[in-house]
């Protein structure tokens, strides 16, 4: 019986040769950028994501507007050549505000997902390891933070500390290592009872570098998945309190203040372009980072073909 | 052959583990897994450790390897002149030590880290015993490698790459990466398949030989411990129950309990009647193991004592001594053995 040879006949039959000759080597380039490479969604998402970062970065260079500028005799004007993503209430242009939007949006989603996973997977992989008191102290600590109303520990953090961007994004890492801690201190508790642990254990290794270097590879893909989730929530959380006047002034461009004016049901009606625009951004930004962070996972997994 | 010169010497070693209960998670009993446990050990011998499931015996490995700590006893491993007792080394020492005894795993498929490949998992070690540059640890790794007859090319695949017997010789590569003396083998064979398994031991007594190594074999096999071993330990509840040369004990076990399990071996003869001894009953609770001799609830001679001898059996501990008084020792904890 025969078959249509695929794809991967071709390439057994390139290999088979090239052992025949002997010239089959190892791959010489690394394993793991291989693998992230072949994901096509995990480049796309790589390659939308660091558009964005560029765009906001050097976002003086893509629009020649200033997104803080009024502009009474252009209110809400639909999208045209001049404003290509039209304008808001008061005039300012749409694009350039999702632009310079991105600038803090991905600083606070990113930074603050990267500090409380920081945070999070090294204190829960740690303590978790070591178990007994230290883990249990922990746990109660966790526990605490987490069942706290945030938005009252949003509130006092920020009388406490002033309202500004750096402090925006330390609140929410210290309210949002929880849940990361959480889901890392589960994973080691059932992989630190492997054997390959014990036996790392009776060469006498030292306890970080059988946690850090050794174990916690292996809990790194529901890891990487959370760290994404919680760059969405993040944006998200700092577009609800900038709309409290918690966050970010409202003046200065967010992709969640800018998203904030579709709460006049006027404008969610009749202006889509003042609304939809920063709303599909966040989609397809928190979209993007997903499968980055999913293509990151496949990649630190090794039973998983590139 | 083995000598006669001992190599480690564990006295009366205890491993218990706590047991906590209630709202304060007061320590409310022991399981009491290994119970004062005597063993001298010979340079270059196999010793095996025989005893049903929860009897302790890889308790007591993980105890003489310190993955568990041991709440009472002594551990003495002799070197040369010198006397370690590994309950109680300096730093320095206990690095030293680390390096002499080495742990080969049942689990084949949890042994090794799925996260790297065979020569990520091994070059720490490695490392830590001062094999510099990568180089070296790449020679050395794939030496062993071929010591376990796979190909030096493999230290870069993935653990799941190999097969259940591949990965087990790996197991064995990495505890003797660091160049023990002792190898103890924690059921090393019985999660691979019998055609794998004679390989395996195959593999296990030529390095032995190569090497000169002492190694524990700790297993519920008995047929593969009569294969390997010089001596055998019985153990049950904690306990050492028979200790003697792997030929005499197999002919002529002294303790009831080992007389128990030798005759549920299966064998492969239609003529052959064996009289098959069944124990009645589970392994007792190790937290309240029974008064006096912890076997005699379940003992087929305990019930054609007589009502004094029961009584002495119930009330008192048997020491394990010397039986037969013959040329090699016999040891047996039972008050009237065979």
């Amino acid at each position: 019986m025969t078959r249509r040879p695929t794809r991967l006949d071709k390439k057994f039959d390139i290999l088979r040769e090239r052992t025949e000759r002997g010239t089959l080597k190892a791959a010489s380039s690394n394993r793991a950028l291989n693998k992230l490479a072949s994901n096509k969604l995990a480049v796309l998402g790589l390659a939308f994501v660091t558009i964005m970062i560029l765009a906001s970065v050097f976002a003086p260079l893509v629009t020649q507007y200033d997104p803080q500028k009024v502009d009474l005799r252009m209110m809400l004007k639909p999208p045209s050549a001049d404003h290509i993503l039209g304008t808001d209430k008061i005039g300012r242009d749409v694009f350039a505000r999702i632009i310079y939007g991105g600038r803090i949006s991905i600083l606070v989603g990113l930074g603050s997902a990267l500090g409380a996973a920081l945070i999070g997977v090294s204190i829960g992989a740690y303590t978790a390891y070591k178990g007994g008191w230290l883990d249990s102290t922990f746990l109660r600590i966790s526990e605490v933070v987490m069942s706290f109303p945030q938005i009252i520990l949003v509130l006092m953090l920020v009388t406490i500390l002033g309202q500004s961007l750096m402090n925006l994004i330390i609140i929410f890492t210290l309210t949002g290592w929880g849940s990361l801690y959480r889901l890392t201190r589960a994973q080691m508790l059932s992989l630190r009872e492997e054997e390959y642990v014990q036996a790392l254990r009776a060469f006498g290794l030292n306890t970080f570098t059988i946690c850090f270097k050794h174990i916690l590879p292996n809990a790194l893909g529901p890891i990487m998945v959370n760290i994404t989730l919680s760059t969405a929530m993040f944006i998200l959380q700092e577009a609800g309190l900038s709309f409290l006047g918690l966050g970010v002034p409202l003046n200065i461009p967010t992709w969640g203040n800018i998203l904030n004016v579709a709460q006049d049901l006027r404008i969610l009606q009749n202006y889509w372009w003042v609304w939809l625009p920063s709303a599909m951004t966040i989609s397809l930004f928190v979209l993007a980072i997903n499968f980055v962070g999913d293509g990151l996972r496949d990649t630190t997994d090794p039973t998983m073909q590139g | 052959m083995p000598s006669q010169e001992k190599i480690l010497h564990i006295k009366g070693i205890k491993t218990h583990f706590p047991v906590r209960k209630g709202l304060l998670r007061t320590v409310a009993a022991h399981v009491k897994a290994v119970d004062g446990v005597d063993l001298e050990i010979y340079r270059g011998e196999t010793l095996g450790l025989v005893g049903e499931s929860g009897c302790g015996k890889t308790t007591l490995g993980k105890s003489i390897i310190q993955l568990v700590e041991a709440v009472s006893g002594q551990i003495l491993y002799y070197e040369g002149e010198q006397t370690f007792d590994l309950l109680n080394l300096s730093p320095e020492e206990f690095k030293h030590i680390r390096q002499k005894i080495q742990i080969v795993f049942q689990d084949p498929h949890s042994s090794l880290n799925p996260a790297f490949t065979v020569f990520g998992s091994l070059q720490d070690p490695l490392k830590l015993y001062g094999v510099k540059t990568k180089a070296e640890r790449r020679k050395i790794i794939g030496d062993l490698l071929e010591a376990v007859n796979m190909r030096r090319e493999q230290m870069d695949n993935y653990p799941h790459e190999f097969s259940g017997g591949q990965r087990q010789r790996i197991g064995i590569a990495r505890a003797l990466c660091v160049n023990p003396e002792i190898v103890i083998c924690d059921e090393a064979v019985s999660a691979l398949d019998v055609s794998i398994q004679a390989q395996v031991l195959q593999l296990l007594q030529e390095i032995k030989e190569a090497r000169g190594l002492t190694y524990i074999f700790i297993t519920h096999d008995l047929s593969v411990v009569e294969y390997i071993s010089d001596r055998v330990a019985v153990m049950y509840l904690g306990k050492i129950v028979e200790l003697a040369e792997s030929e005499a004990l197999y002919r002529t076990p002294r303790h009831p309990y080992t007389q128990a399990l030798l005759s549920a071996i299966p064998i492969a003869d239609l003529d052959r009647k064996s009289e098959r001894i069944v124990l009645e009953g589970d392994v007792p609770n190790p937290v309240s193991p029974p008064s006096g001799c912890a076997f005699h609830p379940r003992c087929p001679k305990f019930k054609s004592l007589s009502e004094p001898e029961k009584q002495h059996c119930m009330g008192e501990s048997p020491q394990l001594s010397d039986a037969t008084q013959l040329t090699q020792p016999h040891l047996v904890s039972c008050h009237y053995p065979n």
